[in-house]
């Protein structure tokens, strides 16, 4: 593989997908100090929000220890170089979230739909292309469907205003070659001036040769977390991926180093438990689950009485898909009745 | 003598409850009113000896007297209903709104259909599916001790999520999460909604959470859980309780299923089923108060 001088924008995941392994309980001032050395450190784009985006405050992913208004309020003004951006999920949150995160200095909106359902997603691209927001459509759980397929939704992103369109492993399912036949499928169909991007999770641990994949294939931003923080086993760690682009001769522009101290200093110790691939998290990227439901299965185990792989794998063969966070109790129980004949 | 009816767009939602409403004992489904003459729905309406025309509810409007149509059945869009509902009430005729518009008070039969019955409301909308679906749950709640807030999941099979839906998909958040505060009795609501594209396509599900002000009363509110479903599924047979109540500190959760009838729409379309059968349920109820004399309407013959 031959990455000589291809240029990669690095994309920070821990303070957005690292809310969900930290049950969305990380600090204003954790934020603000991870974000303020992320910044330092060169890395471009930080992503900060609620783990299920903007207005995921809910019962159903968990309440935040702060707002995404407050979070958002009290990073955006200590970046000296790096950019903001906000995740944004149709059916969660609204144009509304939109507007507060653009009056609090959000820079890029990253609208997400799964993979199959872009178009309820054009009002939102819509109004972020229109206040002139680094606009980016994020497809998630890719894996389900095939390249045409993903190439058919992008386009619709694209055609809605987005000018960045992302393949999410949101499963961390995929292997390399999965992500470059998308990767590539992408790039060969959308005009130049789209980028793409990858975003994957390390369930398999996969997230830096998948990234690597997508690199090769014509991606131009790849998403990655310092330290992994992230759901399941956590997103490509950045420091080693950074690491990586560096040995290949491809520049990234961060500061190695200094992220690699992030990572020890400031992330590591913010961690509630390993961030690592362990049996249900391997059970995430080997079934093919969200990985944001790991901690959700883990807590309904230990409520419930039922082994959390075992419901993770009934999640995986009900074909559930990202925010259905609220079949975790519904599976648990039901697995329940069905073992003991309790009433579920 | 039934009422009789116009249901205004032939698409999915007026074909179906067209279908619903030919069973219907005390109201009469005479006009359907769409937009294209070719579009199934016409030649169902067709077929079942309904009075059809394809230029929208101007060509209706010439027939309301003649034909005394009591009652309209809005199944278009928001952007329409507005102007449809203008020109139908100026003839004293009952607007039943299945569009997100919003115009008149919610309407959700189990909890308040005797209310707006009783107020001789002129035009009641129908909410959202997924707030026809979890409503009754936060109502059944919120009778037995304060609810702060309540927050609803409605997770429906992509293929039952039409363009309108789909282009806009704020107004369904925004318009659940409103009625679940005016109409479930919320302090705060919050509605989340899902799409998903699994094939076989999934029958809807629901999943209704509300976190009450002191520590729940699990007896009673299980008790009143079950017989709020016994009451929706009066009009909506496949509407189920599949988990719960369950209890966790001050969290009541409960998990459901709703199958549609399989009348037009496929059966795990329970979404769009539930919005025309409890749009049924509300005309029957208007049609009993016309029927025995209590409701009188300018349009009544």
């Amino acid at each position: 593989m031959n990455l000589t001088g291809k240029k990669v924008k690095l994309h920070d995941m821990c303070l957005r997908d690292g809310m969900h392994a930290k049950r969305h309980q990380i600090l204003l001032d954790e934020m603000v100090s991870v974000a303020s050395a992320l910044d330092a450190a060169g890395v471009p784009l930080v992503e900060v929000t609620h783990g299920d985006g903007l207005g995921g405050a809910s019962i159903n992913y968990g309440f935040p220890a702060f707002t995404d208004e407050q979070y958002l309020g009290a990073v955006v003004p200590a970046m000296q170089q790096a950019r903001i951006s906000a995740l944004l999920i149709p059916g969660i949150g609204t144009v509304e979230h939109l507007h507060m995160a653009k009056d609090c200095g959000v820079a890029c909106i990253r609208v997400a739909t799964h993979c199959t359902e872009a178009d309820v997603a054009e009002q939102h691209i819509g109004a972020a292309a229109k206040l002139g927001l680094d606009t980016v459509g994020f497809l998630m759980m890719a894996h389900m469907v095939s390249p045409e397929e993903l190439v058919a939704q992008a386009r619709l992103m694209a055609d809605y205003g987005a000018n960045c369109i992302y393949c999410t492993d949101s499963a961390g399912y995929m292997l390399p070659d999965d992500v470059n036949a998308r990767i590539g499928a992408l790039r060969a169909a959308l005009p130049a001036d789209i980028e793409i991007g990858f975003h994957g999770h390390h369930n398999l641990a996969m997230g830096v040769a998948n990234s690597l994949a997508a690199v090769e294939a014509g991606a131009a931003r790849i998403d990655g977390s310092v330290a992994g923080l992230g759901a399941g086993a956590g997103n490509t760690p950045l420091e080693v991926f950074a690491a990586v682009l560096d040995r290949m001769g491809a520049e990234s522009g961060v500061d190695l180093f200094k992220l690699m101290d992030v990572a020890e200093s400031l992330v590591v110790p913010m961690m509630d438990q390993p961030i690592r691939v362990d049996r249900d998290s391997l059970i995430l990227g080997y079934a093919g689950v969200y990985s944001s439901f790991l901690l959700h299965a883990q807590r309904a185990a230990a409520k419930h009485g039922v082994p959390s792989a075992d419901i993770l794998v009934e999640l995986g063969r009900r074909k559930t898909i990202g925010g259905q966070e609220d079949m975790i109790e519904d599976v648990a129980l039901s697995l329940r009745a069905q073992r003991t004949g309790a009433p579920s | 003598m039934p009422v009789n009816a116009a249901i205004i767009g032939s698409g999915n939602i007026g074909t179906d409850l067209m279908v619903k409403a030919l069973r219907s004992a005390n109201v009469r489904p005479v006009w359907m009113v769409g937009i294209d003459a070719d579009s199934d729905g016409l030649a169902r309406a067709r077929a079942a000896g309904l009075k059809t025309t394809a230029d929208g509810v101007a060509g209706l409007l010439p027939h309301v007297a003649a034909d005394n149509i009591q009652m309209a059945f809005d199944a278009t869009s928001a952007y329409v209903h507005a102007d449809n509902a203008a020109r139908l009430q100026a003839q004293g005729v009952l607007m039943i709104d299945l569009t997100p518009a919003a115009i008149g008070p919610y309407c959700v039969p189990p909890v308040n259909l005797a209310e707006h019955v009783g107020r001789q409301a002129m035009n009641v909308n129908m909410v959202t599916c997924g707030g026809q679906a979890t409503i009754p749950m936060v109502a059944a709640v919120s009778r037995v001790q304060p609810v702060e807030y309540a927050e609803i999941v409605a997770t429906v099979a992509s293929k039952s999520a039409g363009p309108g839906t789909r282009r806009n998909i704020d107004e369904f958040t925004r318009t659940t999460a409103g009625a679940v505060e005016q109409i479930g009795g919320a302090a705060r609501g919050k509605a989340i909604i899902i799409l998903n594209p699994a094939e076989p396509p999934l029958i809807m599900r629901d999943t209704v959470h509300c976190l009450t002000v002191d520590s729940p009363d699990e007896t009673a509110i299980t008790r009143s859980v079950h017989e709020m479903i016994a009451e929706v599924q009066q009009y909506v047979p496949g509407y189920r309780l599949k988990n719960g109540p369950v209890f966790d500190g001050r969290r009541v959760s409960i998990f459901l299923e709703v199958e549609g009838l399989g009348d037009y729409l496929p059966k795990y379309a329970g979404n769009l089923d539930i919005m025309t059968a409890a749009a049924l349920r509300t005309a029957e109820m208007f049609a009993e108060e016309i029927i025995d004399g209590r409701l009188k309407l300018a349009a009544g013959g």
